[in-house]
């Protein structure tokens, strides 16, 4: 199929004449890219499925014992490690729901002829450009009791938003709404734009109400591009780990990938944090699967 | 053709070899990204003036320290010829065959009667009491207390403290004295707290916190040789403890649900608390007017005994060790013998390193040195540590998992954290077969 798709060489080109093929040319480009998958992910990824049915710890010298499926079995009876997919799912829900919302009505308000609109849209952008662990930093500041600006210009005196365990976990995704709603929002104003004028002027003309309007042209134009934004904040936020280690140490935040780290490289069970790699790469496999089927029948309408 | 073959071959063999004969000049020791640290540099220069070995200390921040090792351990890697490992590693490190074997070197120097009998107990013995000595004590610390000097002397306080309890405002004697001063310092108006403890789970600082109550109140974690935990871990004297551990997070300054040593110490430098529980390796920053604007009003004081009269404190420091897959295991063993004499351990205490040596810390001039050196010698011998088994990060992490939701939150009761902290500790044990 590939072959038929190429076009020929030009025979008076420089590559054709020194003696290069199509199929050449296409070795060269794909064979290290295929092979750099292979070695650094395919390759660590089998390797990983059989450590994850062995009690190996890379701490020790012993040999690894296959010990079955023990390693799935413990994990998915460990109430503490339910305890962490409730504590992401959550934090998941919260974080893309709230960039969702923030960045789709921020593109809606950009949406339109306004003054200096490159240079506000580019301002707008510059959270997401920034490190996860310096965001983590100055929000860690930004949040502190005692002298943080937040507290001062809500005038909520000394609330602890970090040490209180029923916050903490909101405080760390209002920081990642902050950080990643302008991803949403670029999206969102791409989509927004490429909504023809003139299906406005039609629903004008036939005087459709603003919500109307909204429901029925605007939202179900852009749906499709916004479910893409949407599947690349879940996977994002369900392996969010950098903000919530910086900002907080409460068991209330421990989402997921941070036990596994804590799992892999502090008590160094390597072979049970590989079953919980996959655990979890099950999961998120089984979501995106779910939006991309979502997103085909969205494209479909 | 087989002559240039040849020669390129002599031409590389020549390299390597001129690389090894360079690289035996050349040592590396691994530490945390700490003041220690430097002042140990500043030590191993005065070893490369004596002897023309240059020795490099290499760091890296705490929370990375254990991981980065650790790394490079499995990995076998020759990066570093000696590391300067913390206490609860060495079973892990020893086991997995890590660390160089150094019982021999250890009789042959006397050692257990040179250093602190605690620093060789917890720094360089695994299994306990097996006589197998994996490391040389190298830094001595333990958790000690600051205070607000200025507070506790200002007259007008000290009445109302009279009045309020009945005995003189001075640093605490027990753990009781200890939370009324709390309680007394503590006024969220004026922006001042009773205490700073600490609080962090993400490593050992919230372990290291409670076991000064726990071995205060006379309690322990566990009997180490035989693995039992039930009725010691959750004993009646632990749960007292942990009680009163929660309680002194009551007079924490807000917010203080994240907090290990540098938050402790801004606790004294920010005006923020009357008592502050921090690492004695922390303390010379306290003293110094550049880090601490309160230096010159800043006391020290050893952990307080609890109601029965027991004094303990939770051991922190490092021994140091020869890593197995060094190239220069020999250059290293010369640098230990220089490093175990008396002259260098007093050296090792006048640039800011705390000593083990027992002549050392016994002389009048250190305990005279700075106003923190009579606490730490007073610690010194009277301090317990954690496990130190192979698996100790799993049980860190259970016990960060069960107490972390009592005492910041207060989370269900001190009797049931530590009920199911047996309960996981057993598990993890059974599961590698210690029992």
């Amino acid at each position: 199929m590939a072959t038929v798709v190429m076009t020929s060489l030009d025979s008076k080109s420089r590559a054709a004449s020194r003696g290069l093929s199509d199929i050449k040319i296409r070795n060269l480009f794909i064979i290290p890219t295929i092979l750099f998958l292979i070695v650094f992910n395919i390759f660590p990824l089998i390797y990983s499925l059989g450590y994850s049915f062995t009690d190996f710890r890379a701490s020790t010298n012993a040999p690894a014992t296959f010990v079955g499926l023990q390693n799935y079995r413990e994990l998915l009876n460990d109430p503490f490690i339910w305890a962490n997919f409730a504590i992401t799912a959550k934090y998941v829900i919260v974080s893309v729901t709230g960039q969702v919302v923030v960045g789709f009505g921020t593109a809606m308000l950009l949406n339109r002829e306004i003054p200096f609109k490159g240079l506000i849209t580019t301002l707008l952008l510059l959270p997401m450009m920034l490190s996860m662990a310096v965001v983590g930093l100055f929000w860690k500041l930004l949040y502190d009791p005692s002298f943080g600006i937040i507290n001062y210009a809500l005038g909520l005196g000394s609330f602890e938003w970090l040490a209180n365990p029923d916050m903490a976990l909101y405080a760390v995704a209002i920081t990642d709404i902050w950080m990643w709603s302008p991803f949403v929002m670029l999206l969102s104003l791409a989509g927004l734009s490429a909504v023809p004028r003139h299906l406005y002027e039609a629903a004008a003309i036939d005087r459709a109400g603003p919500f109307y309007t909204f429901f029925r042209i605007t939202l179900p134009l852009v749906a499709p591009i916004l479910m893409i934004a949407i599947i690349f904040r879940t996977m994002e936020a369900f392996k969010t780990f950098d903000l919530a280690y910086i900002l907080t140490s409460q068991p209330t935040t421990e989402v997921i990938s941070i036990r596994l780290y804590k799992m892999a490289f502090q008590e160094w069970q390597t072979g049970r944090s590989c079953a919980l790699a996959y655990i979890v790469l099950i999961m998120v496999l089984a979501i995106t699967n779910i939006y991309v089927k979502y997103l085909n029948r969205v494209k479909e309408r | 053709m087989r002559k240039t073959v040849a020669g390129l071959m002599a031409g590389i063999s020549f390299m390597f070899a001129c690389g090894t004969s360079a690289q035996s000049q050349e040592l590396t020791i691994f530490w945390a990204e700490w003041d220690p640290a430097n002042y140990l540099q500043e030590l191993v220069n005065e070893y490369e003036a004596e002897t023309g070995v240059k020795i490099t200390v290499e760091t890296t921040p705490w929370a990375d320290f254990q991981t980065k090792a650790f790394t490079e351990f499995n990995a076998k890697g020759s990066a570093y010829d000696m590391v300067v490992g913390d206490s609860q590693w060495i079973g892990a490190a020893s086991e997995a065959g890590h660390y160089v074997d150094l019982t021999e070197f250890f009789n042959k120097h006397k050692l257990n009667e040179v250093m602190a009998p605690a620093t060789v107990k917890y720094y360089s013995e695994y299994p306990a009491n097996s006589g197998k000595y994996w490391s040389i004590p190298a830094e001595g610390d333990a958790v000690g207390w600051s205070y607000r000097k200025d507070w506790f002397e200002d007259p007008k306080e000290m009445e109302a403290f009279k009045a309020k309890y009945g005995y003189d405002l001075a640093p605490p004697k027990d753990w009781k004295q200890l939370r009324d001063i709390a309680e007394f310092f503590h006024r969220p108006d004026q922006k001042r707290y009773g205490i700073a403890i600490y609080t962090d789970n993400s490593y050992d600082g919230l372990v290291m916190g409670v076991e000064n109550a726990i071995f205060s109140f006379g309690g322990e974690l566990g009997d180490y040789s035989t693995y039992k935990v039930d009725g010691i871990i959750n004993s009646e004297k632990n749960v007292k403890a942990l009680e009163t551990y929660r309680e002194l997070y009551g007079f924490t300054p807000p917010g203080w649900a994240k907090s290990f040593f540098v938050e402790n110490n801004q606790a004294i430098t920010e005006n923020l608390a009357a008592m502050s529980m921090n690492y004695f390796a922390f303390f010379p920053a306290l003293v110094n007017e550049a880090s601490n604007p309160n230096a010159k009003v800043t006391g020290f004081f050893a952990n307080p005994a609890g109601p029965e009269g027991h004094q303990y404190a939770a051991l922190g420091g490092q021994g140091i060790s020869i890593v197995s897959y060094s190239e220069n295991k020999e250059e290293a063993m010369k640098f230990l013998e220089w490093f175990i004499k008396d002259e260098t351990q007093k050296r090792w205490a006048e640039l800011g390193g705390y000593t083990a040596s027992a002549k050392v810390l016994e002389s009048e001039e250190f305990q005279n040195a700075t106003p923190y050196n009579k606490a730490f010698y007073e610690t010194m011998f009277k301090v317990k540590d954690f496990w130190a088994t192979p698996e100790y990060a799993e049980l860190l992490i259970q016990m960060n998992q069960r107490i972390y939701p009592y005492v910041t939150a207060g989370q269900g009761t001190a009797k049931e954290a530590l009920d199911a902290l047996a309960k996981d500790w057993n598990a993890t044990f059974k599961k590698y077969g210690r029992h």
